[in-house]
This record gives structure tokens, sequence and C-alpha cells, in this order.
């Protein structure tokens, strides 16, 4: 029998104890003493986001096939088991085979968005292996982060050893023959950490220097050691079809965010919109073939037992074989079996509608459009090629098929956004509202249901928008409510209703995600004056990190609402993603002039991607 | 046709809890690929019935499910079929076809009987090895149970079937030998309980030893007991209490619903 690393006591007392009991279906077990390498992947929230994440899966089952690595996994404990671990000095400990993260060789933690950096203190802090990179003994794990907020790891740059620039498929085991090959000639931890510098796409901070002008702004990035390459390279896949792919992926006993199989049926976005950081980092954009689409999800269903698929990518009525996976699908599962399928980030038209009428319970389900702005204006700067037209006749459609709910996405703070494309996101409701009123009565099965959402916009780095100032904090606000009272003066006001995000968290996610190495020990203070779980409403603690702020000398204006000149170097212009800083900025100009660019599939706009060799740059 | 599987559940998934052992087993049917009805409508889902719950941090070796199948194969079959894709500290005992007529687990059950052992460091285990007769002696033992909406106070005495001190000597070696290979680490010094179970009268077992506690002086610490189901049973048409398992008979032979329906 497994003993755990928690004794039954403390399980009892926590919530939701299986969070930390590991062995569930699929988990890999192995004798931690037949391997090299020990890997403790983390993602740095709480088991059921951390579980649903894909990432971690490819690349858990990626390392668990070479028979020198033993990949285990390890989340955030939660606030009431947080507190048992520091009060009781218990470490950290990896959920196969609970042992503590300190006897691993690796911590690879994947940083998902910014407001886990917190989160992630509390791992190091919790796994007992020194908060600051510097701090770290000799045999500590070395900690490795990856995922989309490494395209900026700067204010996280003080805690790492390595960061891993780009797709987690490609020079992993490079860098594990090169831990095993260290190991056995030895050496110091700096020496490792200088031979791992010479694996492209590997950036390690402790090997560089940063210099900065009097007006705060980057001065200049300084190699301090000749095996410190600059820029530091993007790592991409580029045949998708042919790569790792779990066909077993772990199944929770407790009900994850993501309770279900997931199919990734493509990488990166042909559509440019300009505020979207995924669609310009994950350039260019590839796509898997049907046929191992289709063999992925019958092994993974088989092999789950999940009563549910999902398909995701950025854009999925973009992936070219959309439509004989899906009858695939629906003909194999759905139909057969009675496996859900749902199918987000679609388009509404006639195949869409065809397939969701099929999938969904329309009574039931609700239609998703995301125009993002209110107006064709502010839709033309921010790239969103979606049309008013698009949307009506996309809502009537769907009116006739029998839906009469409809949600809207919006964001509020957009560069350049006016009062009356505030207001536009009302008018465009009411619109959709209207039409439905408007249809014959056969057509109408009681009120309709129009439910926008309203996301404050943070700029992100490598996207046109990079250069955008952010708002103050009480504009944003003010705007959410001028447009819930423009909606509050409309004829069809009862079947509107308007939902907005936190506009705090909206302004320290814009200063993590633009921050400097200095920000790095703001995060500190604000970790040791008791923030954690900063994405939960519940325990994010605003005034304690403007605290932190101010105790380290950090102006949040700087990172928010200041103009920024093209001449700017940015922290993290030492990154080369493939899409060059020149398209950006000629992308953010033309956005200032109102005007759209053409998808990828229509025309190259010439963004730098086609560099990689493959891809949506090569189709035709 | 009907169902009726027995299984056991030990070692660290005892903290999943019942809801998560429901979706548990529709996975693992999935996965065993196993021809279990479905409910009819948009969103089709198997329809399991479980005997009772077993709180978070029970372990068990007489939990029962009901279920309609389509098609079965011989128990054997159905049972290493079905344990091939389960983890480790959850397997089925039994796999047994239920007649037609006979009430579902939920709705049978009658008594349950359980084994309980001391946790190291918080009580004086002999004092409740040796009081056990004597706390039975009792006219009445008056207790609150808790309920969703209220409190009410109710004499457990008289759902007390039975309650002893049990040493592990009580236990043949085959039995002993069985119990380690589902991975149940035996206590030396344990109790054994037997109460009134089911939908309308359930009793609880840290009820009792919260009631033993008081009995003895004792203040009353749940952690310090650990409690292992055994089984669970039914009463049948003389009152007798049998296994909810007896209700079911092994399969020698596969069986179809189409066979059994021209039959």
């Amino acid at each position: 029998m497994r003993n755990l690393a928690l004794s039954d006591e403390i399980l009892l007392d926590v919530e939701k104890p299986a969070r930390y009991i590991g062995n569930e279906v699929n988990a890999v077990m192995k004798d931690p003493e037949s391997v090299d390498i020990r890997f403790a992947m983390c993602f740095p929230d709480v088991y059921e986001i951390g579980m649903s994440h894909l990432g971690i899966q490819i690349l858990y089952d990626m390392f668990n096939r070479r028979e020198d690595v033993y990949c285990e996994r390890v989340y955030s404990p939660w606030m009431d088991l947080h507190k048992i671990m520091k009060e009781e000095n218990i470490p950290l400990f990896a959920l196969e085979s609970q042992d503590p993260i300190f006897q691993f060789d690796f911590l690879g933690i994947t940083i998902q968005y910014e407001m886990c950096y917190t989160n992630i203190l509390q791992i190091l802090d919790l796994a007992q292996i020194g908060i600051y990179a510097k701090d770290r003994r000799e045999d500590a794990p070395i900690v490795i982060g990856g995922g989309p907020c490494t395209y900026n790891p700067e204010p996280l740059a003080d805690f790492f050893d390595i960061f891993y620039i780009g797709e987690g498929e490609t020079v992993y085991d490079q860098l594990f023959d090169l831990y095993k090959e260290h190991k056995k000639s030895g050496g110091s931890r700096k020496d490792f950490l200088r031979k791992a510098a010479l694996i492209e796409g590997l950036y390690v901070p402790s090997l560089y220097d940063i210099t900065y002008k009097e007006d705060g702004t980057i001065q200049d990035f300084i190699p301090l050691d000749e095996n410190a390459a600059l820029p530091i390279k993007k790592q991409v896949v580029m045949d998708l079809s042919n790569t790792y792919y779990p066909d077993k992926p772990v199944v929770p006993f407790i009900k994850v965010t993501q309770d279900r199989v997931v199919l990734e049926i493509q990488r990166g976005c042909i559509r440019g919109c300009r505020f979207c950081q995924a669609g310009m980092i994950y350039r260019p954009n590839r796509e898997r073939s049907l046929e191992m689409l289709k063999e992925k999800a019958v092994a993974m269903l088989k092999n789950t037992g999940h009563e549910d698929i999902s398909l995701s990518s950025l854009s999925s009525s973009d992936y070219s074989e959309l439509e004989e996976l899906t009858y695939f699908l629906i003909d194999e599962y759905k139909d057969k079996k009675g496996i859900n399928i749902s199918l987000p980030s679609l388009r509404i038209d006639a195949f869409s509608l065809d397939v969701m009428s099929r999938v969904q319970d329309i009574k039931k389900s609700s239609l998703t459009f995301a125009p993002e702005a209110g107006t064709q204006r502010l839709r033309n700067v921010i790239n969103k090629g979606l049309t008013e037209e698009d949307i009506v006749e996309g809502a009537t459609k769907a009116f006739m098929s029998g839906w009469n709910k409809v949600k809207f996405y919006f964001m509020l703070g957009l560069p350049t956004e006016t009062e009356e494309d505030q207001k536009g996101i009302a008018y465009l409701c009411e619109k959709v509202a209207m039409t439905y009123y408007k249809l014959d009565s056969q057509y109408r099965h009681g009120r309709v249901s129009i439910g926008a959402s309203a996301s404050f916009f943070v700029p992100k780095p490598f996207t046109p928008f990079q250069w955008a100032s952010m708002c103050p904090l009480e504009e944003y606000d003010k705007r959410a409510r001028r447009v819930n009272d423009t909606m509050r003066s409309m004829h069809n006001r009862k079947s509107l209703s308007l939902k907005w995000h936190d506009a705090k968290t909206t302004i320290l996610e814009g200063i993590l995600a633009r921050g400097d190495r200095k920000v790095g020990a703001a995060i500190y203070d604000a970790y040791q004056s008791g923030c954690i779980f900063d994405a939960w409403t519940e325990y994010f603690d605003y005034e304690k990190w403007m605290d932190a702020f101010a105790k380290n000398q950090i102006d949040p204006d700087f990172y928010t609402t200041r103009e920024r000149s093209l001449e700017e170097k940015f922290p993290w212009d030492f990154i080369d993603t493939g899409v060059t800083k020149t398209f950006l900025k000629k992308e953010w100009e033309t956005a200032m002039e109102g005007k759209v660019t053409p998808n990828c599939r229509m025309n190259c706009n010439g963004c730098g991607a086609a560099r990689f060799g493959g891809g949506v740059c090569y189709e035709n | 046709m009907k169902i009726r599987m027995k299984f056991g559940k030990t070692g660290p998934v005892k903290f999943v809890g019942h809801l998560d052992v429901m979706r548990y087993f529709q996975k693992a049917f999935r996965r065993a690929d196993v021809d279990i009805a479905y409910s009819k409508g948009f969103s089709p889902h198997q329809i399991l019935s479980f005997a009772s719950p077993l709180g978070i941090g029970l372990t068990s070796e007489g939990e029962y499910l009901d279920a309609e199948f389509h098609s079965v194969d011989t128990t054997k079959v159905m049972l290493d079929k079905i344990n091939s894709v389960m983890n480790e500290g959850i397997f089925l005992l039994e796999f047994k076809k239920l007649p037609d007529q006979v009430k579902n687990g939920m709705a049978s059950v009658a008594a349950a009987d359980y084994e309980i052992s001391f946790r190291p460091g918080y009580y004086n285990v002999d004092a409740f090895l040796q009081q056990a007769e004597q706390f039975l002696c009792q006219d009445s033992i008056i207790m609150t149970k808790e309920t969703k909406r209220s409190q009410k106070e109710v004499d457990i005495l008289p759902m007390i079937y039975e309650f002893r001190a049990s040493q592990k000597g009580g236990l043949s070696p085959e039995d002993m030998i069985e119990k380690a290979a589902m991975g149940f680490t035996m206590a030396d010094q344990t109790l054994y309980l037997k109460v009134k179970a089911g939908s309308d009268k359930n009793l609880k077992p840290d009820l009792v030893m919260e009631a033993f506690c008081n009995f003895l002086g004792f203040d009353y610490n749940k952690k310090g007991f650990m409690f292992h189901r055994l089984d669970m049973y039914l009463s049948d048409e003389n009152g007798e209490l049998k296994p909810l398992g007896s209700a079911g008979e092994d399969i020698l032979s596969p069986i179809s619903d189409q066979q059994s329906e021209t039959r």
C-alpha cells in the first residue's frame, strides 16, 4: 500500500482531500530508484484547475515515455492545507510518489496567467528550496518555467533558474541528456546552467544584466557569459501530426474544470486580432492531420472513460477539416455512445448551427459570439473581422433553429475607445434582441436572453497593442457602468444583462504582464504579506499589492497608463518569437488608422513567422 | 437485466467522496466497454444506484451498486474485465444477476456492520474493548441526531444489533490472507459493530462511538477511530439479516436481454 505524505488526520481536516492523494487512473507509477532524472511538473493553482491543462498532459506523457525520466505532478495546496504545511513545516510533495519536491532534479512550472505569480512563490516556499534562485542550494531542483507568461519572464526572473521559451515538445530531450551527462561528469549548478544556456530557446536569467535609462525604461540587456545567447529564439514543433500527444491522460478522482478528453486540433491562429497574445506568439498556424485526431480521439475516450470530448484551438472554424472531424465524432460517439461533444470558438454559420443542434440541447444551451467591441470602427481597430451583419444574421439563423439564449463577449478599455464604442455594446445587444422579437411567432419561445460579459483589456507583450496605455483604475468601472446604464435605457432591457470583471485585478495583471525585473521584489513582498490565489476574487487583496509596490518604489502607472514611444526597448525584447517588432509596429499604426489586416489564408502580411518553414505560411 | 455489484474501497481512495465514486464507476464501465444501459433523453447516462453512501475517510469491503445491463458475460469474466480498468484501492468483489422483482439496494438495506479500530495516540484502547458489553446494558442511549434541518433526540440502543470486542484471532488464516490481498491492514484490537441501516432509519458508527465515549467519560474525537464497513444486509421474509449480495446469483454463462425475452 502506498504511503501518503500527509497524515490521515490532516487529510480529514482539509477540503477535498482527494486533491492530494495521487494514483488516479492512468497516473504513471515508476520506481524512482530506477530513473536518472526526477521531474516535478507543476501547475501553480489548485488541483481542479491544474489537472485541466492540456500542456502538462502532453509533457507528462512525453517525459514518462523516457525510461530514464520520472515525471510527477504537483499543484498548489489550497489555503487550508497551505496553512497546515507552513505551521507544521511539511515540505511540498509530488502526487505520484508523495516524495518531497526538494529531492527532485527539476521542478517545472507552467506559467499560464499573471495572477498565479504569488502561487509560484508559494510552491517554491513550501518546497523549501529557496524562493530566490540565488539562494538555492547546489542540490536543489533546477527550477524551470514555461508557458505563455514566459514571453515576458522578467518579473519572475529572480525566482527561476531557466525559462523555456516556446513549445515543450522540442528541446527537453536535449536538456535531459545534458543533465545526465552533467551529473556523471560532475560540476556545479552554475556550470550546468551555463551549459543549458547553449540550448536554443532556453533562457538563464542569471546570465544577464539589465541596465535602465534615467526614465526607468530599459537601456540594454547585457550577457554576462559567453554562453548567454541574444536574442533567445522561441521553439516550435513544425509537424504537429507526428509528435507527442497522450493516449492515456490521467483521469482525476474528483470533478475538475475540464472533466473531459481535450483534442487540440491546431496551434496558432490565422486571424491576427491585435489584442490577442496567443494569436501572435503561437504563429505560424499549424494543423494536426485528420487521421491523427481521429486516432487520438478514439484512444483517449477508450482509455479514460470520459463522457465528453472537447475540440480545442484558438479558432476552430479555421481548421480545414473541421466538418469531417466533427461528423466523425457525432456518428461514432454522439449517436452511438451518447458522448457529448463540445466545440468552443466556432463561428456561427450553417455548418456550426447544424452541428450544434446535434450535439447540444438547444433549450438549455446558449450561442456565443465574441465581437469584443461595440462598433465596427473599434472592431476594425482591433482587427476583429466579425461585422454587425454577421452577428445579426448568425443570431437570426440560430433563433430560427430554436435557440433563445445568446452570450456576447466584449472588452472595455481598448485603444482609441470612445463613449460611442461603449454604448455601442448596448445598442448591438438591443439590436439582436429586436431581431428576435421581430421574428414570426412560430420561431419564438418566450423571452430572449442576451447576456453580455465585458472584460477589461490588458495589453500584452508581443502584440500590436504592446504600445497601448491602460486606463486609470476608476475609468474601467465608469465605462462598464456606462454600458450598463445604456442597456437599462433600451426598449428590451429586460432581455439584456451585463457582467463585468474586477478592475483592480485588471490593473495588477497589467503591471505584471508588461513588468520588468524590478517588479520581482514587489511580487516577493506581496507573497510575504499574505497574497496568494490572486486569481480567486475571495483571496485577492489589492491593497496589499499596492503596499508591496510602494515599499519597492514601484509606480504602477509606469507599467499601466504610461505612453510608450515606438522606440522604447521593452523588457521582453530579448526574445525572438519569429513575429518581428517591425511587423507589430506596422500593425499598431494600421490599427490607429482603423484599418483591418487580412488573415493569413487570404494574404501573407509578412509577420516573420514564415521563417519557421511551415504551417499556414506554406499552404499555397 | 438488473445486476448487483459488491465492491471494496481501501487505502488512499478512502478520501474520494461518494459522488466522485459514482463518477468513477461511470468512467470505469466505459473503459471496460461493458454493455450497460443508458437513460433515454438528450444526454443519456448510466443508471447506477448505490445502496448507501460511504463517508469520506471510511474504508469498506461491503459496498453495493445496482445497474442495468443489456448483456453480460459470466461473473468471472465481468469481474476480470471491470477490475482490469480500476485503480489500486477500488475493486469489485461480486457481480450478480438480480431477479426482476427485487427492490434496489438502497431500498432493501436493513443493517450494516463495521470494524472499528483505534488510531494510535488518542485513547486507552483497553477501556473500549472491556466495556462494550456494559455499554449495551444501559436502559437507553439517548443521542442528538443532526439532520439537514433539525436536531432531535433519539434512543440509539434499539438500533445497535451487535457490539463487542473482536480480536484478530477470530478470523481464519484464509480470511486473513484474503483481506491482506485486498489491501486491508488488520489491527490487533478492534470493535465489531452491527447497526440498523437504511433510508428510513440509519445509525452511523461514529454516533455509536460518540455515545461510547460519553459512557466511558472520554472526550469524543472522531479522529481517534477508523471505521471499516464490512457488509450491508437485507432483511429476508423471515426477518433474518442476509448480505445484500445474497439477493442475486452468480452468472455462469453469458446472457443478453434478447435472450431472456425470447425465453
